[in-house]
């Protein structure tokens, strides 16, 4: 049986990595997961110098999900390299480094330092909505995020995933803009902008007063637009948005998702990242699926 | 370091302590490894409250491996907990936090101050400080006691209530001060836990006296492991995990020396 799955030259033992930002560099989630039996750890962002976040609270519960409004607090490139890197090269696993900036400059500075390390792939961030300035100022409009992974493009020496955003009128659109500017793969979905209001104390519930929505409630949408994007470009997908176990994932891959991610859920149950490869390699001999590969974009008719 | 799991847990006694105060008695052999100050995570049952709910801990008996926590009915899901009887099972994420340190009290007069529902924590910090120079102040609502027989058997304790139908009228600092005022108290070291007010006048006080003072914050949290960076408070100084002054109150914490936060 084969699990393995390839993204731009990148093989993966198996197609369930982590959902950036919800994993940290993977030291927190020792204690319930084996590193080594993911497919990749995709990290907390990181910036080119460390990022202070925004005020709290920063997190709140929804109906099936929650929001946040970190701020990509992140300790900076520098300790990240000292630190992060080392650790996740003692592990057998791909390293996926998500990377963020306010300007253009501030993303290339962190690729160009990540180019000679141990880094697999990079993940670029133009899709957080709770920063002011840069992210998803480069997500929400085809030309800015072309003109962004065009420059990263030109300075990366590993493949680039452009990590898209839900927050706009058509994701296809950023789909094939990101493609066309040379992305080698995008990954889909970010959060969905959201917010709570305390009716007690008749205020905002989160300090940013928006958050990102993220868990099981936002999954038919991030299905949905992987589906629609599959049908739309020919780069990889990695699909997240939502996924919490087996069904969920294949789900995805179905859809046209090439490999998947796991954010939220690891908060409810810190071992769905080694619950959910256990359960699609039972689905794959239940449906008697010699290769993993079989079941992406299966569903399109 | 001892290992975070999350377990199914089976609830071994519950009872209702006060107005919206429960106490539930959980048994997992964790809690041969936890300590005074440090929290658990409890689970809901309705999957429509997915995150876990942070609940200090407010008795540890490793022997009969149990933990008592005690917490206040503040939304729908510790709505849920307060339902749960002896028998029932719930998912258990821990043992999470740092928890106080109690070699800091070791032959000092310590001052223990807890407010509300920031009372349990320092039930078990009173406990395993038994024997040694201990004074404890709780500050209530009204006369609805909740664990102040608890803290008799271990040290000495004065009340102070918000209506004054029990001890000092006002709050923990007015009882301090009063002891004070009579001679009685004049402690080297602060162990607190309560709601952010009380805190911040804790603070104030440790630094006009120049003691110090361990105080046990609350914030929102999603993972509860240090992962996803949503419980942070200021720090005083640059923390070394972050980089930037915010610490990690699930994983930092929640006790913080007062002075090396900013509340």
């Amino acid at each position: 049986m084969n699990t393995a799955v390839t993204i731009a030259g990148v093989t993966l033992k198996n197609p369930v990595m982590t959902a950036s930002g919800t994993f940290g560099s993977g030291m927190e989630y020792q204690d319930f997961v084996d590193l080594n039996a993911l497919g990749a750890v995709v990290t907390k962002g990181v910036a080119n110098v460390p990022w202070e976040g925004n005020p709290t609270p920063r997190v709140t519960e929804v109906y099936g999900g929650m929001l946040n409004a970190i701020g990509l607090q992140n300790p900076g490139i520098d300790l990240f390299m000292q630190r992060d890197i080392p650790f996740l090269e003692s592990k057998d696993t791909q390293i996926i480094v998500n990377v963020c900036g306010h300007t253009i400059e501030e993303y290339v500075e962190v690729v160009e330092r990540l180019n000679d390390s141990p880094v697999a792939m990079m993940e670029i961030n133009v899709s957080c909505p709770n920063v002011k300035v840069g992210a998803i100022a480069f997500g929400q409009n085809t030309k800015a995020l072309t003109e962004i992974t065009k420059e990263i493009k030109a300075h990366a020496k590993k493949p680039i995933i452009m990590k898209l955003s839900p927050n706009v009128t058509d994701i296809t659109e950023m789909a094939k803009a990101a493609e066309a500017a040379g992305a080698d793969a995008i990954s889909l979905i970010n959060t969905l902008t959201g917010m709570k209001i305390d009716i007690q104390r008749k205020k905002f519930v989160l300090a940013n007063r928006t958050g990102g929505m993220s868990g099981p409630a936002i999954k038919p949408i991030a299905v949905r637009m992987v589906y629609q994007c599959a049908q739309a470009v020919k780069i990889p997908i990695i699909g997240m948005g939502g996924i919490s176990n087996a069904e969920d994932a294949i789900e995805f891959m179905l859809a046209g998702a090439s490999a998947v991610a796991i954010g939220a859920a690891n908060f409810i149950n810190p071992y769905a990242t080694v619950e959910t490869i256990r359960g699609i390699e039972a689905y794959m001999k239940q449906q008697h699926i010699d290769d993993i590969n079989e079941l992406i974009g299966a569903v399109h008719e | 370091m001892t290992q975070k799991r999350k377990t199914n847990v089976t609830i071994t006694k519950t009872k209702q302590l006060a107005t919206g105060v429960y106490e539930m008695i959980l048994q997992t052999p964790q809690a041969k490894e936890a300590g005074a100050g440090q929290f658990v995570a409890l689970y809901t049952k309705d999957r429509s409250r997915l995150l876990p709910r942070p609940i200090s801990i407010c008795g540890i008996d490793p022997e009969q491996e149990t933990l008592r926590l005690v917490y206040r009915v503040a939304g729908a899901g510790t709505g849920e907990f307060s339902t749960y009887r002896e028998g029932d099972t719930v998912a258990m994420l821990g043992i999470l936090g740092n928890g106080y340190p109690l070699d800091q009290a070791r032959g000092k007069q310590a001052l223990i101050l807890g407010g509300g529902i920031g009372i349990p924590p320092i039930l078990g910090l009173a406990q395993a400080l038994k024997g040694e120079n201990v004074t404890a102040i709780l500050g209530y609502r009204d006369r609805e006691l909740f664990l102040k027989d608890d803290f008799d058997q271990v040290c000495q304790t004065y009340v102070a209530t918000e209506d004054g139908s029990v001890g000092t009228k006002g709050n923990v600092l007015d009882a301090v001060r009063m002891l004070e005022e009579k001679g009685e108290l004049n402690p080297d070291i602060i162990f607190s836990c309560g709601p952010l007010p009380m805190l911040k006048a804790i603070k104030k006080y440790a630094e006009e006296r120049g003691i110090p003072a361990y105080l046990s914050l609350e914030e929102r949290m999603a993972c509860g492991v240090g992962a996803c960076l949503g419980c942070v408070c200021k720090t005083t100084h640059k923390d070394e995990h972050s980089q930037v002054n915010n610490a990690r109150v699930c994983t930092e914490g929640p006790v913080f020396l007062a002075s090396d936060v900013m509340i």
